[in-house]
């Protein structure tokens, strides 16, 4: 008995441990009026490079706020990330670089708090379509604020595919078998699902990240059809370049970043962005027990200028989501702005789907119809596996 | 003198009266000094080892809430469930991971046997070190640089390609499958077979297989009746090792495999991150845990133990 007693005890102190990033012991309800003084020292949860010295180290010297960093591999890694250091756990993390796969998931978990949007002066200036999204913005509160966003494209090698793909067709024919490759996510469902509204609208899906289980499993049976034709499922960036460096895959689902990266290392690569296509729309989240919450909002005052956003588009290869960095970006490489497509009307942004955590509610339709995140990765799980 | 005798054991320190009791009491009881000794160390592996495989084993019993992450301490074996049904991939996976666990052990058992045979009994002392820093040498470098070397060499335009090119033959696509994890993952394993296997016939004595060849028997034969059993427990040892690092790894499977490569582990991995699912995790990590129950008491029986 006693044994088990002491069992007991060390179970409740591993779900202790567990449960305190979900409990919600905030750090005060009322948002903060005014940014005090920094507390020398500031601890990022980011996608590599998105506090690159070209620009924080300004930051550091303005504000004396000293940058310490921890790279995420993927979206799985920052929540888990979160969920142990930053959330209830640790209190370690101040900020996460959260995309739209990830932001909703902390935001219920209870991990990120929210942030008073009237002390970050750019947020004003920001495009519509970036200011309340709802991967960060719930009911009205925010978790953050946007602060680069990107469309997920087609890439291809223009040596072997001839003539160029025309749109997300091309990754499910299987003209080019073998020679294909997706990411290993399973927000990929939500392109499969994107693919499904324009070839198939009896199935009646009216979004992408909203799915009920029919429509699910019909972009499930897609998916497992587009599965022989793949070389491989890419889990991280330098993954997929290397595969189509050596020429194992020709043509396949990606981020500018990479036809970026290809194409400095002179591969014979190229992009199109099909529309409509799903995108992806990071933000600089708050962890509850965030231990620099000065710095915190310094930092998220400072990356939205549109100065800082044009050098951190051209570094990532990603986007602003303040308009006013058009101008910086031209400066920094003639035309640019244009080629990162910030200069498009408010229609180009409709069709762009971006990110968001799969949730149980339906935005279109009344009640808990739709399939969470859970059935997702197992759906996933049940293509890849 | 008499007046400083009742002294005496006054000037005698507290500290020192205190520690002969303790010394007398130890030597009285001797079960008080092997609790000393045995104590820390045993609760250490109580609690690092045995308290962590209970707390997995339990919090598979468990569920999570889909919708904020948070752990539904509600017993239900759902996960066990999920598992074993066999509309779901996970039982694919399992054999999978177990499938290619046990082709890489035969493979390196193949190939460790005569490589181990002729270190221990064929080569001269100095060709033998060689040998030894040719087996270990990989273990010199990082297990992330030997996979991406891999992947360098099994590439479309790899070394690999390269020489079949040279040599007339038609390119081969083995970069992204699964006969690139079973190639790579034999490799990196083999110095753990190769060692043991040594070992054990290293300590059969010359003296059996001179009596084998003075009862009449030839080579082949010694071979199968003397050599093969003394040494096969350090083939099942050095197999422990193999199959239970082939059975728990997932980092090869994430760079070296193709679209059906997918590991316990990588299984494991994915869940962890999303939604915190980790009672699923630890069910699905349970397996490999009882696969391995399994393969020690196999492995005991035949001897294993005795040559580690």
């Amino acid at each position: 008995m006693r044994g088990i007693r002491r069992t007991h005890i060390l179970v409740a102190a591993f779900a202790a441990a567990l449960c305190v990033p979900a409990a919600g012991v905030g750090s005060g309800n009322g948002l903060p009026t005014s940014i005090g003084k920094g507390e020398g020292a500031l601890n990022l949860i980011e996608w590599p490079a998105y506090s690159d010295p070209s620009f924080a180290k300004k930051f550091e010297q303005q504000t004396g706020c000293i940058i310490h960093r921890k790279d995420a591999g993927s979206s799985n890694e920052m929540v888990a990330l979160m969920r142990t250091g930053g959330g209830g756990g640790g209190g370690q993390y101040d900020l996460v670089s959260a995309s739209g796969d990830a932001s909703l998931r902390l935001i219920y978990g209870g991990d990120v708090q929210p942030v008073n949007v009237d002390l970050i002066p750019s947020w004003k200036n920001f495009l519509p379509a970036f200011k309340s999204p709802p991967h960060n913005t719930v009911k009205g509160v925010h978790y953050g604020v946007s602060v680069q966003w990107g469309p997920n494209t087609l890439l291809y090698n223009t040596q072997k595919v001839k003539p160029a793909p025309t749109g997300w067709a091309s990754i499910y024919s299987g003209k080019y078998k073998g020679k294909l490759t997706v990411p290993n996510n399973p927000i990929q469902i939500a392109d499969a699902a994107l693919y499904l509204m324009q070839t198939k609208p009896s199935l009646g899906i009216k979004d992408p990240y909203e799915l009920t289980s029919g429509q699910l499993a019909a972009a499930v049976s897609l998916l497992k059809a587009q599965k022989p034709l793949l070389k491989r499922y890419w889990n991280y960036e330098a993954d997929e370049i290397t595969s189509f460096k050596n020429g194992d895959v020709w043509m396949g689902a990606g981020w500018p970043y990479q036809t970026l990266q290809l194409q400095k290392a002179k591969a014979p690569i190229k992009e199109i962005v099909p529309l409509p296509t799903t995108g992806w729309a990071d933000t600089w989240m708050l962890a509850k027990k965030a231990p620099h919450p000065n710095c915190a909002y310094k930092w998220m005052a400072y990356v939205t200028t549109p100065q800082v956003e044009a050098k951190q588009a051209l570094v990532f290869g990603e986007t602003p989501v303040n308009p006013l960095a058009c101008p910086y970006m031209n400066k920094l490489e003639a035309g640019s702005c244009a080629k990162y497509h910030l200069n498009e009307p408010a229609s180009y942004y409709a069709k762009i789907k971006f990110w968001k955590t799969p949730v149980p509610q339906c935005g279109w339709k009344p009640g808990n119809g739709c399939m969470d995140y859970n059935a997702w990765q197992q759906a996933w799980t049940q293509v890849t596996g | 003198m008499a007046a400083e005798a009742p002294a005496l054991p006054q000037a005698d320190p507290p500290g020192r009266r205190v520690r002969l009791r303790l010394s007398a009491a130890v030597w009285r009881r001797p079960w008080i000094k092997g609790t000393g000794l045995l104590g820390p160390p045993a609760g250490a592996f109580l609690v690092v080892y045995v308290g962590a495989l209970g707390v997995l084993l339990l919090s598979s019993l468990w569920t999570v809430n889909a919708f904020t992450g948070e752990l539904v301490h509600h017993w239900s074996l759902a996960n066990y469930r999920l598992i074993f049904s066999t509309s779901e991939p996970y039982l694919r996976i399992a054999g999978r991971t177990i499938g290619i666990a046990a082709a890489v052990t035969v493979t390196d058992a193949v190939l460790a046997f005569p490589l181990g045979f002729f270190m221990a009994r064929v080569a001269p002392p100095r060709l033998r070190a060689v040998l030894f820093v040719l087996v270990l040498l990989p273990l010199w470098s990082s297990y992330l640089v030997r996979i991406y070397s891999w992947q360098t060499i099994l590439s479309h335009d790899g070394a690999l390609n390269w020489l079949l090119n040279g040599l007339g033959l038609p390119d081969q696509n083995i970069a992204y499958t699964n006969w690139a994890m079973w190639i790579v993952f034999s490799y990196v394993w083999l110095p753990f077979m190769v060692l043991p296997v040594y070992a054990a016939l290293e300590r059969i004595p010359e003296s059996y297989v001179e009596a084998s060849a003075d009862m009449g028997a030839r080579g082949a034969r010694t071979f199968r009746s003397v050599i093969l059993p003394l040494a096969l427990p350090g083939v099942v040892a050095g197999s422990i090792f193999t199959f239970s690092l082939t059975l728990g790894d997932f980092i090869t499977p994430l760079l070296i495999g193709g679209t059906n490569s997918s590991f316990i582990g990588n299984v494991v991995y994915e869940n962890i991150g999303i939604n915190a699912n980790v009672p699923f995790a630890a069910a699905f990590a349970a397996v490999p845990v009882m696969v391995m129950a399994v393969y020690l008491v196999v492995a005991r029986r035949l001897g294993a133990f005795e040559a580690l």
